[in-house]
C-alpha cells in the first residue's frame, strides 16, 4: 500500500481514539481531507522544483510502533547539550520516555502536548492557538491530522527561562521503518524569553522519517531564540516545518545547522504581526555524500518599521546537493522594512550542487531589502598563504570552512552550543584544529 | 642552506622563471631587485612551494635536500617562511588562533606536544610588543580590513613567532611609513643570528639602509643579470634599471 493510503486508512483507526470533545477533534478531520486531497508534493510542485520526497516515501513505515523501548542515558547523552542545566522533553519512538525527562509546571508549563491536548486547563491555549500559524499545506495538514504528541511549552508573561528547554526525538530502529509526526506548541507571552534547542536522533540505521511540525507564537516583546540540531543518520530524513508568529517589539531567531540526515527539508515561515520586531533566520549546512538539505524560508512582513536577516551558509561535498528558497514578502504596509538576506555557498566537489534562489515580493515603496548570493570553491589563495605558515592542506581547508561558516555562530547565545556546534563542525570536516573551536 | 640550481619555472605555459641560480648561507641577507614583472615574487612563490607553478627544470636545495617535491607546509615545517606582498585576507580566523594552529601543525609534524598555553600567550605577548602591535589588533580576523602597513607588519609578526631558518620578505617595505619601517627592520634584525637567512625582495634602499644585505642581485625577465655587493642598491635607485636591462641585452 502507498504512505498515502496507508496514513488515510489508519487515520480512520486512529480517529476511533479521540474523543469527539477533543478541542482538535474537527481540525484533524479537516486536515486529513486537506492531505488526502493534496497528497504528498511532487516535483511538479514549484517549491519541491528540486527536493523529491520519492525515496523516503518508498518505506514501509510503522506509524505507531506499539512496543515501548527503554534507553539508557548513557548512550544518548551525548546528543544532548548536557553540561548545561536544561529542561529536557524526550520521546523513544515518538512516545515520551518521563525517566528521560525534566519538565515543570512551576510558574513556567514545559510539557506535553497530549497533556495539553486532554486536560481542561490547557484547553483555552489550546483552542487559542493550535493549528493557527500553521498553513494548510499536505504536510503540516498530515501532521495536524495525526497531532497527538510533542512538546508544549507555555512561558506567561514576566518570565525569563534561565534554563533552556530541549526537545529531542530518538528513534531506536525497534522498527524496521519508523514515521514520526511530532507536534510542538510553543507560546510566549509578554515580556518573557525562552531558549530551545530542538534535535531529532535516529541510533540505528534503520530508515526513519520525520514530519513535525513547531507553531511558535512570541507575543509583544517576547525573546524567542531556537536551535535546531541536524545530524542525523543516513536513512534518517526529516520534514520540518516551522510557522512563527510575532507580535510587536519581539525578537525571534532561529538557527539550523544541518550536518547529516538522508533529506531534510525545513519549512520556516515567520510571520510579523506589529511593529518593531526583528527576525532572525540564520544556517549552517555542511553534507557530504548524498544527503540534501533544502532550506525554504518565508519571512512576511505585514507591518512597518520590522527586520529580518537571513544569512545561510554552505558547504557541499561528494554528491550531496543543497536548495535554499527564501522568500521575502513586504506588504504594502509595512514601510521601513529592513530586509537582509544572504545565501553563500562552497563547493568541495564537481558533483555538489547547490540551488539558490532569493524571492523576493515588495509592495511597500520605503524598505530596504538586499539579498545575495555567491556560490564559490575555497579561495586558493588563501589555502598556499595557510599551508605557507605550516598549516597542512586538510586542516588549512577546515580552517577555511569553519571560517566560512564562523559567523553564523556569532548569534548563538548560549556557548555551550556555539562550543558543540564547533566540535561538530572539525567532527564534519575530519580534523582536530589546532585551536579550540 | 639554500641553493637554487638552473631554476625555470612557468605558469599556464607561460616561462617567467629562466634559469635562476643563487646561494643564500647561513648568516646571509640577500637583496634582490629588478622591474615589475621580472619575476621577483613568482621565485619566492616556488620557493615556498606554491603549486600553480611548474617547475619545468632545475633543482631547489634547502639545507642539502631537495625540496621541489615538498608541499608548501613541508617547507615551512623545515624552515621556510615567506612574507607575503599581498597577504591574504580571511575573514573568521583571528590572528592569534592563526598563529597557534600554525605553531601547533609545525610541532606536530616534528613529533613535538602541542605548545602549552601559557607558552604560547607569553611569546604572542612578546612578539607583539617587538612589533609594537596593539593585542587588540591580535583578535580581529586576519588581514581583513588591516591598512597595508599593518598587514605587512603582521607578516613580520608571523615570521618572529615561527622563527623560520629562511626568511623570503617580498617587498615587505611598501605600504609602511618611516615609524613602521623602523619596526619592522628592527624586528627582522632582532630576529637575525648567524643560523638564518633573509632573503629582502625591494625596489627601494631605504630598507637595506636598516637590514643590510650581504648580496644584491639584479632579476630581469626570470634571470638574475646581475649580483654585487650593497652599493649596487644605491646605483640602481640612482640610475634605474635601464642600464641593467641594456647589459644584459647586450
Ligand atoms: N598566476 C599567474 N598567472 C599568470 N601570470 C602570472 C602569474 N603569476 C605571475 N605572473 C606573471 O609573471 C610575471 C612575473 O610576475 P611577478 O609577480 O613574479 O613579478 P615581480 O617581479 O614580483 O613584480 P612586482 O615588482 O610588480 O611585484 C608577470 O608578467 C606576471 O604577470
Ligand atoms: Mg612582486
Amino acid at each position: 500500500m502507498e504512505l498515502k493510503d496507508k496514513l488515510v486508512s489508519s487515520f480512520m483507526a486512529f480517529e476511533d481514539h479521540l474523543e469527539a470533545s477533543s478541542p482538535i477533534h474537527g481540525i484533524k478531520n479537516q486536515a486529513i481531507k486537506t492531505f488526502e486531497q493534496k497528497g504528498f508534493p511532487s516535483k511538479k510542485d514549484e517549491a519541491w522544483k528540486y527536493t523529491s520526497l520519492k525515496p523516503v516515501l518508498k518505506h514501509n513505515y510503522s506509524l505507531f510502533p506499539k512496543q515501548e523501548t527503554a534507553i539508557d542515558y548513557n548512550d544518548i547523552k551525548k546528543y544532548l547539550i548536557h553540561d548545561i542545566d536544561s529542561y529536557k522533553i524526550i520521546f523513544v519512538d515518538g512516545k515520551y520516555s518521563s525517566y528521560l525527562s525534566q519538565t515543570t509546571h512551576e510558574g513556567i508549563d514545559v510539557c506535553l502536548m497530549s497533556a495539553a491536548l486532554s486536560k481542561t486547563k490547557y484547553r483555552l491555549i489550546v483552542e487559542h492557538y493550535f493549528n493557527k500559524a500553521a498553513t494548510q499545506d499536505s504536510l503540516s495538514s498530515l501532521n495536524t491530522a495525526f497531532s497527538s504528541e510533542g512538546a508544549y511549552i507555555h512561558i506567561p508573561k514576566n518570565k525569563l527561562v534561565e534554563k533552556p528547554i530541549q526537545i529531542i526525538h530518538f528513534a531506536t530502529g525497534n522498527e524496521a521503518a519508523l514515521m514520526l509526526q511530532p507536534r510542538n506548541l510553543i507560546v510566549v507571552d509578554e515580556n518573557s524569553h525562552v531558549q530551545i534547542i530542538e534535535r531529532h536522533q535516529s541510533l540505528t540505521d534503520n530508515p526513519v522519517l520525520t514530519n513535525s511540525v513547531t507553531e511558535i507564537f512570541a507575543n509583544k516583546r517576547a525573546i524567542v531564540d531556537y536551535y535546531k540540531i541536524q545530524n542525523d543518520n543516513q536513512n534518517a530524513s526529516l520534514i520540518d516545518n516551522t510557522f512563527i508568529k510575532q507580535k510587536q517589539e519581539s525578537h525571534a531567531s532561529v538557527h539550523t545547522f544541518s550536518f547529516g540526515g538522508k533529506l531534510t527539508r525545513n519549512n520556516l515561515n515567520f510571520y510579523q504581526n506589529g511593529e518593531r520586531m526583528d527576525s532572525t533566520l540564520k544556517g549552517i549546512t555542511i553534507i557530504g555524500d548524498k544527503q540534501h538539505v533544502d532550506h525554504n524560508t518565508l519571512v512576511h512582513h505585514i507591518e512597518p518599521n520590522c527586520e529580518s536577516h537571513q544569512d545561510y551558509k554552505g558547504i557541499f561535498g561528494d554528491s550531496a546537493t543543497g536548495v535554499f528558497n527564501g522568500k521575502v514578502v513586504v506588504e504594502k504596509e509595512a514601510q521601513k522594512t529592513n530586509a537582509y538576506q544572504s545565501n553563500n555557498n562552497i563547493l568541495v566537489s564537481d558533483k555538489a550542487t547547490i540551488n539558490s534562489k532569493p524571492q523576493l515580493e515588495i509592495f511597500a515603496d520605503d524598505v530596504k531589502c538586499s539579498h545575495g548570493c555567491t556560490i564559490g570553491q575555497l579561495d586558493e589563495s588563501a589555502m598556499f598563504y595557510m599551508r605557507s605558515r605550516g598549516i597542512p592542506k586538510k586542516e588549512a581547508r577546515a580552517l577555511l570552512m569553519y571560517a566560512f561558516s564562523n559567523n553564523v555562530l556569532e548569534s548563538v547565545k548560549i556557548p555551550e552550543i556555539k562550543t558543540r556546534i564547533n566540535k561538530l563542525i572539525a567532527n564534519k570536516l575530519g580534523v582536530n584544529i589546532g585551536f579550540d573551536l | 642552506m639554500l641553493k637554487i640550481k638552473n631554476l625555470h619555472a612557468s605558469v599556464e605555459d607561460k616561462g617567467i622563471l629562466r634559469g635562476i641560480n643563487l646561494e643564500v648561507n647561513p648568516g646571509e641577507v640577500h637583496a634582490i631587485m629588478g622591474p615589475n614583472g621580472s619575476g621577483k615574487s613568482t621565485l619566492a612563490s616556488v620557493i615556498a612551494g606554491k603549486e600553480e607553478y611548474e617547475v619545468e627544470q632545475g633543482e631547489i636545495f634547502f639545507e642539502g635536500e631537495d625540496i621541489n617535491e615538498l608541499a608548501a607546509e613541508e617547507r615551512a615545517h623545515k624552515g621556510v617562511f615567506l612574507s607575503f606582498q599581498y597577504p591574504v585576507e580571511i575573514p573568521g580566523v583571528s590572528v592569534t588562533n592563526f598563529m597557534k594552529t600554525a605553531i601547533n601543525e609545525t610541532r606536530k609534524a616534528k613529533g613535538l606536544e602541542e605548545m602549552p598555553a601559557n607558552e604560547m600567550l607569553k611569546m604572542i605577548r612578546e612578539k607583539s610588543e617587538l612589533l609594537e602591535i596593539d593585542r587588540k589588533f591580535l583578535s580581529r580576523s586576519l588581514n581583513e580590513g588591516f591598512s597595508g602597513g599593518e598587514k605587512k607588519r603582521n607578516e613580520i609578526f608571523q615570521m618572529a613567532m615561527l622563527e623560520p631558518k629562511l626568511a623570503i620578505l617580498d617587498e615587505t617595505d611598501s605600504g609602511l611609513d618611516i615609524d613602521a619601517l623602523r619596526i619592522v627592520a628592527n624586528g627582522v634584525n632582532k630576529l637575525k643570528s648567524k643560523d638564518n637567512a633573509v632573503i629582502v625582495i625591494t625596489h627601494y634602499q631605504r630598507l637595506l639602509d636598516y637590514i643590510v644585505p650581504d648580496y644584491v642581485h639584479v632579476l630581469h625577465q626570470g634571470k638574475i643579470v646581475k649580483s654585487g655587493p650593497k652599493e649596487l642598491a644605491h646605483e640602481l635607485e640612482e640610475k634605474g634599471y635601464d642600464w641593467i636591462k641594456e647589459e644584459a641585452n647586450a
